[in-house]
């Protein structure tokens, strides 16, 4: 059924920390892994050791460069799954209901055996976090992993999805966005968490915590000057000596 | 958005094709036997052959069948649902009008109504995306029905009617492109809300995440050819409007001259309409674009 409840029971999904992520891309690994091994049709590749290699992924890393008005410019590592909108836009405009909104917890899922491969979700979702697989013909998204985080077979450390459990820097946080008293909405709450194109409608489950601002070079240095020798402009005594001994050298004047 | 030759053949020919069972069905001409056979199989022939051409973008064109159950939230469901209706419908009619030498008016005008309603769920597929702000418009069902109208009064043979919807069609799209050319920067989405970083200076892609393409870029961010967008527009506005408006208030001698020259405004209008569908793609800005910094 491709028509939306009015609330789901709960919320899971993403916290992800865009001040700690160090852009390693292991969350992108691990989720290609898990998901190829798993739910539904492998994500293929083409041409993968060829000239001109593409393939299907769930969540992908990019970066940006905030250049503020003052100060320093700074690199902001940016992942970027699928969101599991409470409107969700892809789940509306499915013509088979094989896009679906789970109302126990709010996981946006494609049912592979119905799915005709149309790509009208893709083009519905801002974020770009549906993609049609080119082997398989249907559309794969991200899962939330829903095979790990009910899976008993499972440890209980490995219930979560596998982005969460591989992220070296802790930058991918996982729970119920719809209970505020839960370790995520704490976090979101705590950092201001905030959601990607707000203006679009969608109201992401997913949240992103901004980026910290960053410590500046120039404080860094009164905090260390104290401790320091000053340093002087021009060399004096031997290396002062050697300085201009070296500068005589033929050639070593530059 | 990439333009699929799928999508483009679709939405041109069956647009006019649907135009074209409009008037039937409205008894514009009002024909039986086997001049309402002729008539039949050319709108028969662009509907159908535009939508088998629509499947073949489909990863799953068996599964097609299963498009028709979700009517009540998605609009190319109800599209399926209305191609279906007014196909089946009109085909009454048809039977009616090429075997029996009837008219059976309410038919008519219902497989009319419903062939309309086809174009406008069409149009709506892409006017209901907020993610492609050009499409994203009042104008775009505009766009749509008013070519089709045209298109279909051109092959209806509608002589003294088909010049002015031409000229409608025209103005529409000439307003469409004036309103949504500057969608995308209007529509106030831009890297800065896409990232949630606008509040902190000013946001540039720094490294996109894959070195090869993928599917989000084949699909949406499609570039290739933008350069030659105004060119193509004076062609495509030549060739679908000008020209067979022209072709069709020179006063030809002769009713074969007469005959063959409709013939050739009919063909000038179909690949003039293709060459604006192609542009109506080529030039949809996707917002996804915005995270690897294009558009
Ligand atoms: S992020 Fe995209 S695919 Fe995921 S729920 Fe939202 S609109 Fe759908
Ligand atoms: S590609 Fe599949 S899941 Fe997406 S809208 Fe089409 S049928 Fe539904
Ligand atoms: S939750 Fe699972 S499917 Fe989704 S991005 Fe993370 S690893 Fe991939």
């Amino acid at each position: 059924m491709t028509t939306l409840t009015k609330q789901t029971d709960r919320k899971m999904g993403l916290v992800i920390d865009l001040d700690t992520c160090v852009g390693c891309h292991a969350c992108v690994i691990s989720c290609k892994g898990w998901n190829t091994e798993n739910y539904g049709a492998p994500l293929s590749d083409q041409d993968p050791y060829g000239a001109d290699p593409a393939g299907t992924f769930l969540n992908r890393v990019h970066s940006y460069e905030v250049t503020p008005n003052e100060g320093h410019a700074q690199l902001v590592h940016f992942p970027k799954s699928c969101l599991h909108c409470e409107d969700a836009p892809c789940v509306t405009v499915c013509p088979t209901g094989a896009s679906y909104k789970r109302v126990e917890d709010g996981i946006v899922l494609v049912n592979e055996s119905d799915c005709i491969g149309c790509g009208l979700c893709a083009w519905s979702c801002p974020y770009g976090a549906r993609e049609l697989d080119l082997a398989e013909g249907v559309m794969k998204k991200c899962t939330l992993c829903v095979d790990r985080i009910y899976n008993e077979n499972l440890p209980e450390e490995d219930r979560v999805p596998a982005c969460v459990r591989t992220c070296p820097a802790g930058a991918r946080h996982f729970g119920d966005l719809g209970d505020p008293d839960s370790a995520v909405s704490q976090l979101v709450a705590e950092r201001g968490g905030m959601d990607l194109m707000p203006e679009m409608g969608t109201k992401p489950v997913n949240k992103y915590l901004p980026p910290r601002p960053k410590d500046r070079i120039e404080d860094q240095i009164d905090i260390l000057a104290p401790l320091l020798a000053p340093v002087a402009e021009e060399p004096a005594g031997f290396l002062g000596w050697l300085d201009k001994a070296l500068d005589k050298l033929p050639g070593g004047n530059s | 958005m990439h333009p699929a030759p799928s999508v483009i053949i679709f939405t041109t020919l069956s647009g006019l094709g649907f135009g074209l069972l409009a008037f039937l069905g409205l008894g514009m001409p009002s024909v039986t036997g086997w001049v309402a056979f002729v008539f039949y199989a050319i709108a028969y022939a662009l509907a159908v052959g535009g939508l088998l051409a629509s499947t073949f973008h489909l990863g799953h064109p068996e599964r097609a069948w299963k498009a028709f159950s979700q009517w009540r939230s998605s609009w190319l469901s109800r599209e399926g649902c209305a191609a279906v209706a007014s196909l089946v419908v009109m085909g009454i009619y048809a039977a009616g009008a090429v075997f029996l030498q009837a008219d059976w008016r309410l038919l008519g005008l219902l497989g009319a109504a419903l062939s309309i309603g086809t174009v406008f769920t069409t149009a709506m597929i892409y006017t209901q995306l907020k993610t492609i702000p050009r499409w994203h418009s009042p104008l775009t069902p505009l766009v749509f029905l008013s070519f089709s109208v045209a298109g279909g009064a051109l092959l209806a043979g509608q002589e003294s009617l088909a010049p002015w919807l031409l000229a409608v069609a025209g103005a529409v799209q000439l307003i469409y492109w004036s309103k949504t050319d500057k969608a995308l920067v209007k529509s106030g989405t831009d890297i800065g809300t896409a990232t949630g970083l606008a509040d902190r200076g000013t946001v540039r892609a720094f490294e996109p995440p894959h070195t090869g393409s993928n599917y989000l870029l084949r699909e949406f961010v499609y570039v290739v050819g933008r350069k030659h967008a105004l060119k193509l527009r004076v062609i495509g506005f030549a060739l679908a409007f000008a020209l067979p408006i022209a072709l069709m208030v020179i006063p030809f001698s002769g009713l074969m001259l007469k005959h063959l020259m409709a013939g050739v405004a009919v063909l000038l209008h179909i690949a003039g309409v293709a060459c604006l569908r192609w542009l109506f793609f080529a030039q949809a800005e996707h917002v996804v674009g915005l995270y690897y910094g294009k558009r």
